[in-house]
């Protein structure tokens, strides 16, 4: 049995150490907000927090997450998650929306590292995670926002 | 005349650490007792005089740049603000950059996706524990050196971070990083010379005075 902490509760998993974290988040725990893309840590669609840090879960061995805090889509707490989800519905970011999940989580840790990101701060954290609809305009747009939000405190 | 002993270097064991490497070769001068390394096989104490050997100290450097710019070493001492990646060392995909500290930016920081150790599979990332650029104010630039000038950069310690040679000469022959080229995992070419030739290569161009090859 491996021990995990996804979005601050505790299971137990009996998994082979070497499953990707994804199956385990998804197929195990049931939590499915987070999308399998590539397979191979080149898209972002699976991106997930391991203490604080977006770990693209398909490349990461449920070992490496033993003990430590995992943080799906469904998880992420309000002071970051709610600015983010309300900036997306106001730009109305997502078209099929399933990147958008990985999208937000990566938006999440370049906000809590720089309260107002310009333009290149959003290239530099944002260009691993690929949409293929094209939704980087909107994506972009929705960050700015969310950090406007958050520097005015009206973040919820 | 000052001797400089290392005793062990063992892949996944060692705990060099530059600061420490400061401490322990604080005093140490160009006559230096070295272990030899066979890939990853340790200890060897040899303990070897100084003599200063322009030709051979040049010789020596030259066999050694063979893998300094070998994608292997050179894929992490690029010239430019992102890593290289692959054979053909293009810029590294997803707009990786090398951050204030040398492992990268918001989500795109190096251990997201390289691990301790190799992800299996062709193309899949490789794992490092060490996994990381030079830092911004060292940059410790490869990529598009002439043997003159990358020898020229490696005897500078305003180029180096404040490296000396014989810290230079203990991140090639301990970093776990630098060990790891020569176990590269699936797709990936070994450098061109054994991990133990490597060494005894650097080592030989400082040892016989660490001259800088013609331009």
């Amino acid at each position: 049995m491996i021990k995990l902490k996804v979005n601050r509760k505790e299971y137990a998993v009996d998994v082979s150490p070497d499953t990707p974290l994804l199956w385990v988040i998804r197929e195990t725990i049931g939590l499915t907000g987070t999308k399998f893309g590539c397979g191979a840590a080149q898209c972002g669609a699976c991106t997930v927090h391991l203490d604080g840090e977006a770990v693209r879960s398909c490349v990461t061995a449920v070992e490496r997450a033993a003990g430590r805090e995992v943080v799906t889509i469904e998880g992420l707490p309000d002071d970051l998650g709610m600015p983010l989800k309300d900036a997306w519905i106001a730009e109305d970011v997502p078209q099929c929306g399933y990147c958008q999940s990985g999208q937000i989580m990566a938006a999440a840790v370049l906000l809590r590292e720089t309260t107002r990101p310009t333009d290149e701060d959003i290239d530099d954290c944002m260009t691993g995670n690929i949409c293929r609809c094209g939704t980087y305009p909107r994506i972009r747009r929705a960050i700015h926002r969310a950090a406007a939000a958050l520097s005015k405190g009206t973040g919820k | 005349m000052s001797r400089l002993i290392l005793k062990k270097c063992s892949i996944g064991r060692s705990r060099w650490h530059w600061p420490i490497a400061g401490l322990v070769l604080l005093g140490a001068r160009p006559a230096l007792a070295l272990v030899s390394f066979e890939d990853k096989a340790a200890v060897k104490k040899t303990a070897v005089k100084a003599q200063d050997d322009p030709d051979g100290s040049r010789r020596a450097f030259l066999a050694a740049y063979k893998v300094f710019m070998h994608p292997r070493c050179m894929n992490c001492h690029p010239s430019g603000d992102a890593p290289l990646q692959g054979e053909d060392s293009h810029v590294h995909g997803q707009n990786v950059k090398r951050g204030k500290d040398g492992t990268g930016k918001y989500a795109l920081k190096c251990s997201n996706c390289h691990q301790d150790k190799h992800v299996a599979g062709e193309n899949m990332p490789p794992g490092n524990p060490n996994w990381r650029l030079p830092s911004p104010e060292a940059p410790l630039i490869f990529q598009g050196r002439s043997p003159a000038a990358l020898a020229s950069q490696l005897k500078d310690p305003g180029r180096t971070g404040g490296k000396t040679l014989e810290q230079i000469l203990h991140h090639v022959a301990e970093d776990k990083l630098v060990l790891g080229c020569w176990e590269p995992g699936e797709g990936r070419a070994k450098p061109p010379l054994s991990h133990g030739d490597f060494v005894r290569e650097v080592q030989a161009w400082i040892e016989k005075g660490a001259h800088v090859p013609p331009p």
